[in-house]
């Protein structure tokens, strides 16, 4: 995870486009800025980006399934919860699942575990949208960079 | 009117807030309304899991751009809720 950059997904482990889920890995850092002032002396990752991180995998998920036809830009969390704390040097398994597909929304089910914990859930809405000028090759090189072949 | 509207107009008064007596048949989503785009996707949602559909969202954005089809034609609620009766009447067919 590079935190201050929303890198938040460092690797693919398994996609099923049939199945629609996903499971990906994300190191939390050793260090971070976002750890200086979250919190001075008692670092911590985020809810927002744990949030973030469920986000991402599911959008990787949406954005493989369409061929990287489409967008999907995050615009609902709905239940999310944070069960445990997270601090620096955890890796972090990541899932998502695709609850519903509809036409120009998508929404997911995610979820972070740790050391086979549980740390958080969330449903997720998404808005599919074309991609905005230039967007489309970033995020293929992006993913291509995570093990997901785009 | 039918059942269909029924539960639509209850899923926009539970998803937009919206008290159930200012939903009629005759109602724009958002003229009347005041339904967002985001909001409306919400209420697909929730539409799309009550009748076990799809409703074509983007067609319908691209015709009413296009100017293919007036915006009441899908916004209207009464017209909206013929459209999901087609589309459940298709997919039970």
């Amino acid at each position: 995870m590079r935190l201050e950059y929303f890198e938040m997904i460092d690797r693919v482990v398994s996609i099923d486009h049939e199945a629609g889920r996903i499971a990906a890995r994300a190191n939390v850092p050793s260090a971070s800025p976002v750890f200086e002032g979250h919190f001075p002396g008692r670092p911590l990752l985020p809810g927002v980006l744990m949030t973030e991180t469920m986000a991402q995998a599911s959008g990787y998920l949406l954005l493989s399934k369409m061929g990287f036809a489409q967008m999907p830009f995050l615009m609902g969390v709905d239940k999310a919860r944070f069960r445990d704390f997270v601090g620096p040097d955890v890796v972090l398994d990541v899932t998502a699942e695709i609850e519903h597909e509809g036409s120009g929304y998508a929404v997911t089910k995610a979820s972070i575990s740790a050391g086979g914990k549980k740390i958080a859930d969330a449903g997720l809405r998404f808005r599919v949208m074309p991609f905005p000028a230039e967007m489309g090759p970033l995020m293929r090189e992006r993913a291509r960079a995570i093990g997901l072949e785009a | 009117m039918s059942s269909t509207f029924d539960t639509v107009a209850g899923i926009i008064s539970e998803t937009a807030d919206i008290p159930r007596e200012k939903i009629t048949p005759e109602s724009h989503a958002i003229d009347d309304l005041g339904i967002d785009s985001l909001a409306f996707l919400d209420i697909a949602f929730a539409v799309d899991k009550a009748f076990g559909i799809k409703l074509p969202l983007e067609k319908w954005t691209q015709e009413v751009n296009e100017g293919k089809v007036p915006a009441e034609e899908y916004f209207v609620l009464k017209n909206l809720v013929a459209r999901i009766d087609a589309l459940v009447a298709a997919k039970t067919a």
